[in-house]
């Protein structure tokens, strides 16, 4: 899948995926961290179960849907990471009041 | 050349498709005209309910109709499955009208206790519950929820999967679809109509208007008098959810899918369907009033869509005097009434009247008062 170019800069930031810790770059995307990740999805859709990961990672196609610090359906190509920030993938509907 | 029907339908939502298929179903050769993607289409902008409770204060034969069609609607909904093979998630577990203050909820009970009150008003359940038994049935309801009436009759549908079925439904029953046919004037001669469209002419023995807001300017020309204008609501939906909300309340509701679906507002704006922010936004208010969790969910989309009224907003049923086989159905309750346009009605209207003892009250006859002097 992706790799860093190698002079992208120290990973600094440590996040959590899916309760997992992972170290991403200050200004990366929640998108580009679970990318570097190797996350080969982030989501499975709310209707037909089928499994989609950032596309677009310009705010468009809303297929990046995460939820970030208990929040669901954030767009993670447009949340910059933070110390810190715990991100979850997301399996079907979003669950109403988180 | 000139194509010939015993039966046209004019429009192709879902009075005209649910009268078609259950007109095709009797074995009738029937025409459906419709004026094509730009129509002002009510059927796919409604709010989905199958819905009983508060209807017919003013007239208890629309209730005792309403309650005949909701009852009808469980069989509907499986033959048309049965049929086409789409489930359009037929639910009645019973509805909700909520109340956020006390006056509401007296308001409320004031006005179903009038309706019920009518002579010849058809007796079904019904109840107001105060804000513990609501509780109950429906966790997730906000503190300002003083309570609510509940109808174990209501319930709703996913109606575009309602629109695609009827239409496949009835092209399987040999009923021809003619899109981009809007009707520019209809000539009776010789017990036959003819319908002018500039894709062509087309003839049938017998025609139904169910064209909506369109049956008042088509009415007059085959001697009816339909007084119907269009009256706006706007709809908010939210993005998918998991289920929360196990009965659809009148102006809240989850589709089977998931998402949120928030609307009832009427506005009289003549025939501007375009939608605005500060009725939005109220219909978000109250809804979050009556579900706090649904301040967090996402918007996906609003629309608006023009219901088809009358000025005392019942339905319209009649047949012409002066052309025999003119008929006209036009209802702002597409939905509900569905089960019987497909079961009741296009029987009778293929045997050529409308008994006067069940649909005299609905001819737009009632409108013909002499003014107060």
């Amino acid at each position: 899948m992706f790799q860093r170019l190698p002079d992208a800069g120290d990973l600094a930031v440590a996040i959590t995926i899916d309760g997992k810790p992972v170290k991403a770059r200050a200004g990366d995307t929640v998108a580009a961290a679970l990318f570097a990740a190797g996350i080969d999805h982030c989501r499975t859709t709310p209707v037909s179960g089928t499994p989609r990961a950032p596309y677009c990672m310009m705010g468009v196609c809303f297929e990046c849907l995460v939820t970030i610090d208990g929040v669901g359906n954030r767009q993670a190509c447009l949340v910059p990471v933070q110390e810190g920030m715990s991100v979850e993938t997301q399996r079907g509907k979003r669950e109403i009041g988180r | 050349m000139a194509r010939e029907f015993d039966i046209a339908v004019i429009g192709g939502g879902l009075v005209g498709a649910a009268i078609a298929w259950g007109l095709g179903k009797i074995g009738q050769r029937v025409a459906v005209l419709d004026e094509g993607d730009i129509a002002f289409r009510a059927s796919r902008g409604n709010f989905a309910l199958v819905w009983v409770q508060s209807k017919g204060l003013g007239m208890p034969e629309y209730a005792g109709w309403t309650v005949r069609s909701s009852e009808a609607w469980g069989g509907f909904a499986d033959e048309l499955k049965e049929q086409t093979g789409l489930d359009i998630c037929h639910q009645r577990p019973g509805g909700f009208h909520l109340a956020l203050s006390e006056a509401e909820l007296a308001n409320r009970e004031s006005i179903l206790k009038r309706l019920h009150n009518q002579p010849a008003m058809q007796r079904y359940e019904w109840e107001i519950m105060d804000r513990a038994r609501v509780q109950r049935m429906l966790p997730q309801v906000g503190p300002e929820v003083v309570g609510g009436s509940y109808c174990p009759l209501d319930g709703h549908v996913n109606s575009p999967r309602l629109f695609r079925a009827l239409h496949a439904g009835m092209q399987q029953l040999g009923v021809t679809y003619l899109p981009n046919h809007p009707v520019e004037q209809i000539t009776y001669r010789d017990r036959q109509f003819v319908m002018h469209t500039p894709a062509g002419e087309v003839r049938s023995g017998k025609l139904v208007l169910a064209a909506g807001n369109g049956n008042a300017r088509l009415g007059p020309m085959v001697g009816l008098n339909v007084p119907v204008r269009p009256q706006r609501g706007q709809i908010v939906v939210t993005e998918k959810a998991a289920p929360f909300l196990n009965y659809p309340v009148v102006t809240v509701r989850q589709t089977d899918e998931g998402g949120v679906m928030l609307g009832d507002s009427l506005e009289e704006t003549g025939f501007d369907p375009t939608v605005g922010t500060g009725v939005i936004s109220t219909i978000a208010e109250r809804a979050v009033r009556m579900f706090p969790v649904l301040a967090r969910l996402n918007v996906v989309r609003t629309w608006a869509a023009l219901r088809v009224m009358t000025q005392d907003g019942f339905p319209i049923y009649d047949q012409s005097a002066t052309c025999p086989g003119a008929f006209v159905a036009t209802c702002h309750s597409g939905v509900t009434l569905a089960a019987n346009h497909a079961l009741v009605l296009a029987p009778l209207i293929a045997g050529g009247s409308l008994p006067p003892e069940t649909f005299e009250v609905f001819s737009a006859r009632r409108f013909d008062v002499p003014a107060a002097a």
